[in-house]
């Protein structure tokens, strides 16, 4: 009995050692830029919401929905259902508000703070050079404020409106006020209702009929004030026989007090559009103790209104402290197809609940779900989906995988998949697996000279290698490297 | 919000027949089993029914079930003869056999074993005296009523039901068969019958439970029950829910198993307009073994539900469940199954499947498998689909000169198959067979 366990504890201790190593390591995009923000008072009434809409100069008709969803909110309870724990918020102590103080204009990269040019150099998408090099058009929003977006100019010649939601709702009205809302309504849940009735800022695109669109559109988002709230709103609308790619990243810097990135993404595709939308998030997890790190609460959908259209979701989630959200989609064309392609990893003391919901309610609708979790450390990953077949949506086709890889014995992986069909033509297929990574397998590499560290490096990335295939090239060589940052060491 | 205050009514109902019975009780009230009860009446009014807001009933609304004037049947008054029962009998069985009306035991209909050796086939109620020992250790232990409504108020009103007892080391010669009748001829009635088996180490029994309803009114049978396999005991229960009419079904299956024990469990359902069956296992000793499978083929506008949960609580224990579904007409089918590993529950191996075909445009079906691990050393995998019969195999057996109807009948057949071939018992499994070839309109 002495013996085993000795050895089990040694073993543990190698464990414990090498998972400390990795612990220990610094969130590499925890600074703060020193900026001047202007800020909205903490708390939230009336008069903050009027304060906002105000400050971004909104037509009417914004300020109307804004205070109708903040009434919505007021009626509505926050939401306990889902798998984290978390202390409760205190909406009453963010400040809903915080923008860079110096007046920017934009369309001119020269003009932008220096030192907030430097941020964005530091955390590798210098702007000068995403434009020079990649061609990816950037919106850059730091806390609530859309800073820069480069390439619009070229993007305005095929008529494609690339620019930040206050943008939109001063440029474009009639397009916000058609679209915002009409995916995510105000009432559909306690965060959107928050986010309809504070949101800041966020992206806006439209790519007209028969385009499509000649190069990645790219956001960044980052909270930089403490003691904010992040409510980004964004809005893709893909008209008729339009095709956009569209990607988001994510990072913060590191602070001891939990901070609450709440946004909505909304994306419309028309018939034949297809919409492509890929995210990598690293928000600030917190410390390996759990202080710290962003509630990352948000919701986004999208909806195939079109015949034939497509809209897909890709996305790697390393950061966050706690990472709640199914993006999802409503397949309501006819011949539609919506796709989910995830990897979510969790160390130390993160929790994710993730997963997405596939509406099939046009005929031959196919969605098809690739989730792969991966928990290490004292972590919890749950994957929750949903898949429902409506009445009418004859020959309806989907397939999920889910799988789960654990690291540790402190961890979770948890599957919650709900399948809903009621139609006789359907076919639905789920399928989840939940393993550690073999000692055989182990083995096989190290005989081969590849060591412990490798090796799993080299299974994880085999593991997640379907989903990483979906980001474009630009963010696939990112999320590979912060894949291997959040991993490395965590041999189970 | 009607709805709301009626079903407070049945609530209500049960709090004032529960003060009946126990201002009747002359000094039982002070009773170590009376104690539990009163603290099941006290959650259960706490609970109330569960509406669809509970997870565990999202896709089961008992509402409009629990709105109608029940007679509340806690007394033995059952007078039906044997002819009526027929129906639930399976004599090909050879079997010991218990039968409950309205929860209650009617020694008339059972036959039990000539001489009571070691082994106790019984009724609970009368079990009280000789075997209070026994009762006492697992009365109440293994059913947890202090989430789930229908347990606390089966608790609640436990009176009697089937008692076997299984001392080590032995073998029952014959299977049991616990027959739950609601007797519903002349009102709506609800019957809560309470089973409680014990099985000690190394031991082996056989169980087969078929329920329904009697008569043209509505019988709710809300059955609890709890079984302990000890040490290296091998014990199968089988759920035969086939024979209904107008029957709505709450039954719970609660099993605690020690160490290397196996246990197996099949249910089909075949009949009955309202069915929730839970199965929870507890595998509470290494090595330990569950086989959970489930045929349901509900039709016309029949529901059924089945929950399963597998508690991994202690490491190297096995696992494995199917559950299949043929579901016509405007039914409506729920899977909700439930694989936890504990923290410690190293090497697990948890296996579980759910199949649904859709026969017709109006039915429908939810699946829900869960996995919910916190041990890394684990093996564990779930799938579930819903679709149509294989084209090609249609094809197949349509080019061999067999009628389309015919081709489909086979297909489902050989589908169902493989949950029926998982049972042990022979003369049930044949018995079977023949059942479900019967509703999917095989005639060879």
């Amino acid at each position: 009995m002495n013996t085993t366990e000795e050895y089990t504890v040694d073993e543990k201790n190698g464990e414990i050692d090498i998972l400390d190593e990795v612990t220990s390591r610094e969130y590499q995009y925890g600074f703060v830029t020193d900026i001047e923000q202007e800020f909205a008072p903490k708390g939230l009434n009336e008069d903050i919401v009027r304060f906002i809409s105000a400050k971004k100069e909104e037509p009417e008709f914004m300020l109307n929905w804004r205070l109708k969803a903040y009434r919505h909110w007021l009626t509505m309870k926050e939401p306990h259902w889902q798998n984290v724990q978390y202390a409760p918020i205190d909406f009453q102590d963010l400040h809903y508000y915080a923008a860079p103080k110096k007046k920017i204009t934009l369309n001119n990269l020269d003009e932008v703070d220096p030192e907030l040019r430097a941020t964005f150099e530091k955390l590798g998408i210098s702007l000068d050079e995403q434009k020079r090099l990649t061609g990816v058009a950037v919106d850059a929003v730091l806390d609530s404020v859309s800073v820069a977006t480069t390439f619009k100019s070229k993007l305005a010649e095929k008529g494609i409106i690339f620019c930040s939601m206050s943008e939109a709702v001063k440029n474009h009205p009639e397009l916000v006020e058609k679209y915002i809302g009409s995916v995510v309504p105000y009432t559909d849940n306690f965060y959107a209702a928050l986010n309809s009735a504070v949101f800041s800022d966020g992206s806006f695109v439209y790519i007209p009929k028969g385009v499509r669109c000649p190069m990645e559109l790219s956001t960044y988002f980052r909270i930089n004030a403490s003691n904010t709230g992040q409510f980004e709103r964004t809005l893709i609308i893909a008209d008729e026989d339009s095709y956009v790619s569209y990607l988001e990243g994510c990072t913060a810097p590191m602070r001891d007090e939990h901070q609450l990135h709440a946004a909505v993404v909304e994306i419309v595709a028309h018939t034949n559009a297809e919409v492509k939308y890929s995210t990598v998030q690293n928000w600030y997890p917190g410390d390996k103790d759990g202080r710290g790190g962003i509630y990352n609460f948000v919701t986004k959908r999208g909806i195939c209104s079109g015949n034939n259209s497509k809209i897909s979701w890709t996305q790697v989630e390393t950061g966050s402290a706690i990472t709640w959200k199914y993006p999802s989609v409503i397949l309501k064309g006819d011949n539609s197809i919506g796709e989910f392609y995830s990897v979510a990893v969790t160390n130390n003391a993160q929790q994710a609940d993730t997963g997405t919901k596939m509406i099939h309610i046009g005929k031959n609708t196919r969605s098809r779900i690739v989730s792969k979790g991966i928990s290490a450390g004292k972590s919890q990953n749950s994957y929750r989906g949903l898949v429902r077949i409506g009445k009418r949506a004859d020959n309806a086709r989907n397939f999920s995988q889910c799988d789960s890889l654990l690291m540790g014995d402190k961890c979770g992986a948890h599957t919650f998949p709900y399948l809903e069909a009621s139609n006789k033509t359907a076919t639905v297929e789920h399928e989840a697996t939940t393993s550690k990574i073999g000692e055989d397998i182990l083995f096989y590499c190290n005989q081969r000279g590849i060591s412990t560290e490798e090796a799993v490096a080299l299974i994880v990335n085999g593991y997640c290698k379907e989903v990483m295939n979906q980001l474009p090239m630009e963010f696939a060589v990112e999320a590979q490297k912060l894949l291997a940052v959040s991993l490395e060491g965590s041999v189970g | 919000m009607k709805t709301t205050t009626e079903s407070t009514d049945l609530r209500s109902k049960f709090a004032a027949e529960f003060e009946v019975i126990e201002s009747g009780m002359n000094g039982g009230s002070k009773s170590h089993i009376h104690s539990i009860r009163r603290a099941a009446i006290e959650q259960f009014t706490v609970l109330g029914f569960p509406t669809i807001r509970n997870e565990e009933w999202k896709y089961t609304n008992v509402q409009s079930l629990v709105n109608r004037n029940y007679v509340l049947s806690f007394r033995h008054e059952a007078v039906l003869d044997r002819a009526a029962i027929e129906p639930f009998l399976l004599d090909s069985l050879n079997a010991y056999v218990l039968v409950f009306v309205n929860g209650f035991f009617c020694e008339t209909l059972s036959s039990l074993p000539a001489v009571q050796g070691k082994i106790v086939v019984g009724s609970l109620a009368a079990s009280q005296q000789a075997y209070g020992m026994v009762i006492r250790e697992h009365f109440a232990q293994h059913a947890d009523y202090s989430s789930d409504a229908f347990t606390a108020l089966n608790t609640a009103f436990a009176h009697d039901g089937a008692f076997v007892w299984v001392p080590d080391g032995q073998v029952l010669d014959r299977p049991v068969h616990i027959v739950s009748v609601a007797d519903a001829r002349s009102s709506d009635v609800f019957a809560q019958p309470r089973h409680l088996i014990v099985l000690g180490k190394n031991s082996q029994a056989r169980f087969v439970e078929t329920s329904g309803t009697v008569g043209e009114h509505m019988g709710f049978q809300n059955g609890a029950t709890e079984i302990y396999v000890g040490e290296d005991a091998v014990a199968e229960y089988y759920r035969v829910q086939d024979s209904g009419g107008q029957s709505a079904l709450v039954n719970t299956l609660n099993v605690h198993q020690e160490q290397s024990s196996t246990f197996t469990t099949v249910t089909a359902t075949l009949d009955g307009l309202f069915v929730r069956n839970n199965v929870n296992i507890l595998l509470n000793g290494e090595r330990a073994e569950a086989h959970l499978n489930g045929l349901y083929l509900p039709t016309a506008s029949q529901h059924v539900d089945n929950h399963t949960l597998v508690d991994h609580a202690k490491p190297n224990c096995n696992s494995n469940e199917l559950y299949k579904g043929v579901l016509d007409g405007n039914a409506t089918g729920v899977f909700n199954g439930k694989v936890l590993v504990r923290p410690d529950a190293q090497k697990t191996n948890a296996f579980q499947s759910n199949r649904n075909v859709l026969l017709s445009e109006t039915a429908s079906i939810n699946s829900k498998p869960q996995l919910e691990i916190f041990a890394d050393d684990v093996k564990c995998s779930h799938g579930a689909t819903i679709g149509q019969l294989d084209e090609e195999a249609l094809f197949y057996l349509r080019a061999r000169g067999l009628g389309e109807d015919r081709a489909k009948a086979l297909l489902l057949y050989a589908f169902a198959s493989d949950v029926l071939d998982t049972i042990a018992l022979a003369p049930l499994r044949e018995h079977l067979e023949i059942r479900v070839a019967q509703r999917l309109h095989k005639d060879f």
